[in-house]
């Protein structure tokens, strides 16, 4: 439940209403998806439910009354509890450039074609990212460095793949 | 600007460039990559006239390259080309300011006009600490940053950087290519960087992949960075990164 986690620690600053809690969560999580509202209330209610959180009065600044939340004394544990732990390694590959290159072998084509498109597309994409990078939020910095790292992951495997693809092939041929 | 037109160079039985072609406009920031033993090295060392190809031809600014006499070639390095190594390649018994007044002083400059424009390289690439400093005695990343210096401080119409990051941690390396490409980027220089990290060419406008010998993609602006040749694609992260750092 790491977006309900995400709302604790937000909360873990003060109280908020969830409307804060959702542009914050932007703001704070760039490159991360928009939280939708929808979303921010439904996890809130589940918060709620579990004792994390709690009402703490509304507010109102000339828009709509709005409904204050606050961390409780167990939410407080339950987010040094989920901070105390780690992520474990994907146990799956999961990727879709994956399934694709397998795919396309199984179909009889060659997977060459696809890799040569998809690194290019990915190369792109890290370009932009690394213009982004020169003028960014330390926030943005980051989330484009881990998307960056990602991004190459792959590439690296692209390249290994297409190298393989060459060996494969002076295999059958020879 | 400089152009490579099918490009053949051996070293013994093992062929290098196999007819590769390029062709790189005024401005223009290009990353030459590709696997190991592509070409990619050679090709950049056949651009900036310091090994000739066994045939094909290069140009730059519309004048063949690889038909010039050794003086000629030397002459028209000094005056037009800045080389950025992977190791920096300074001479070790001079101190870093020296190392970047040097090609200067060779280049003609006067000697107070050169250290000016030393200290204010250095100053820029945030080394002017280490100016006294012999080459040994300084990190790798500041080692670099002096090679940039060096290179740049002559007022290159292109840079040549070969894998200039890859002896460099993530962020020395990410330093190093920001100053490298904003610099290129501010007096308007050609830059070409051979490197093998995609990181690195994600600062280019374009990138030209080599395998065995040839060129695969990119060879022109036009096709820049699309396998499939599709324009555009390219043309618009080059423009988003070029607006950005201007």
């Amino acid at each position: 439940m790491s977006t309900g986690h995400v709302l604790l620690g937000l909360l873990s600053e003060r109280p908020k209403h969830g409307y804060e809690l959702k542009k914050e969560h932007d703001q704070r999580l760039p490159g991360a998806k928009p939280l939708a509202y929808g979303q921010v209330y439904a996890t809130l209610q589940r918060l709620e439910r579990g004792g994390l959180t709690e009402v703490a009065g509304t507010a109102q600044e000339g828009g709509p009354e709005r409904t204050v939340h606050a961390i409780t004394e167990a939410g407080r544990a339950e987010l040094d509890r989920w901070l105390a732990e780690i992520e474990a390694p994907a146990p799956y590959v999961a990727s879709p450039l994956f399934a694709r290159v397998v795919v396309a072998t199984l179909a009889g084509g060659t997977a060459e074609e696809y890799l040569l498109r998809q690194r290019a597309a990915h190369l792109t994409r890290m370009r932009e990212l690394t213009a982004r990078k020169a003028s960014g939020s330390p926030a943005q910095v980051l989330a484009a460095d881990y998307a960056l790292q990602h991004l190459d992951a792959d590439l690296r495997w692209i390249e290994t793949a297409l190298e393989r693809h060459t060996v494969l092939k002076g295999e059958t041929d020879a | 600007m400089l152009e490579a037109r099918t490009l053949r160079k051996s070293f013994g039985r093992t062929t290098a460039l196999d007819g590769a072609s390029v062709e790189i406009g005024e401005g223009e920031v290009v990353a030459v990559t590709g696997p190991s033993g592509s070409g990619k090295s050679t090709l950049l060392h056949c651009l900036a006239g310091i090994i000739r190809p066994e045939a094909g031809e290069v140009l730059f600014a519309g004048r063949r390259l690889d038909t010039l006499d050794e003086d000629a070639r030397t002459r028209l390095r000094r005056e037009n080309f800045g080389v950025v190594f992977q190791f920096g390649e300074l001479v070790p018994e001079l101190t870093a300011e020296e190392n970047v007044v040097l090609p200067l002083l060779f280049g003609g400059r006067g000697r107070r006009e050169s250290l000016e424009a030393a200290r204010s390289w250095l100053e820029r690439l945030d080394v002017a600490d280490c100016a006294g400093q012999r080459p040994a005695e300084l990190s790798g990343g500041q080692l670099q940053r002096v090679a940039v210096a060096r290179a740049l401080a002559a007022e290159p119409r292109v840079i040549f950087a070969d894998e200039p990051t890859g002896a460099l941690d993530s962020l020395a390396g990410e330093r190093v290519m920001g100053e490298l490409v904003g610099a290129a980027r501010e007096s308007r220089a050609t830059l070409v960087v051979v490197t093998h990290d995609n990181r690195v060419a994600a600062y280019a406008d374009r990138e030209i992949a080599l395998r065995d010998g040839r060129v695969v993609a990119g060879a022109t602006a036009a096709t820049g960075g699309t396998a499939d040749g599709t324009p555009g694609e390219a043309a618009a992260g080059a423009s988003a990164a070029g607006g950005v750092s201007r």
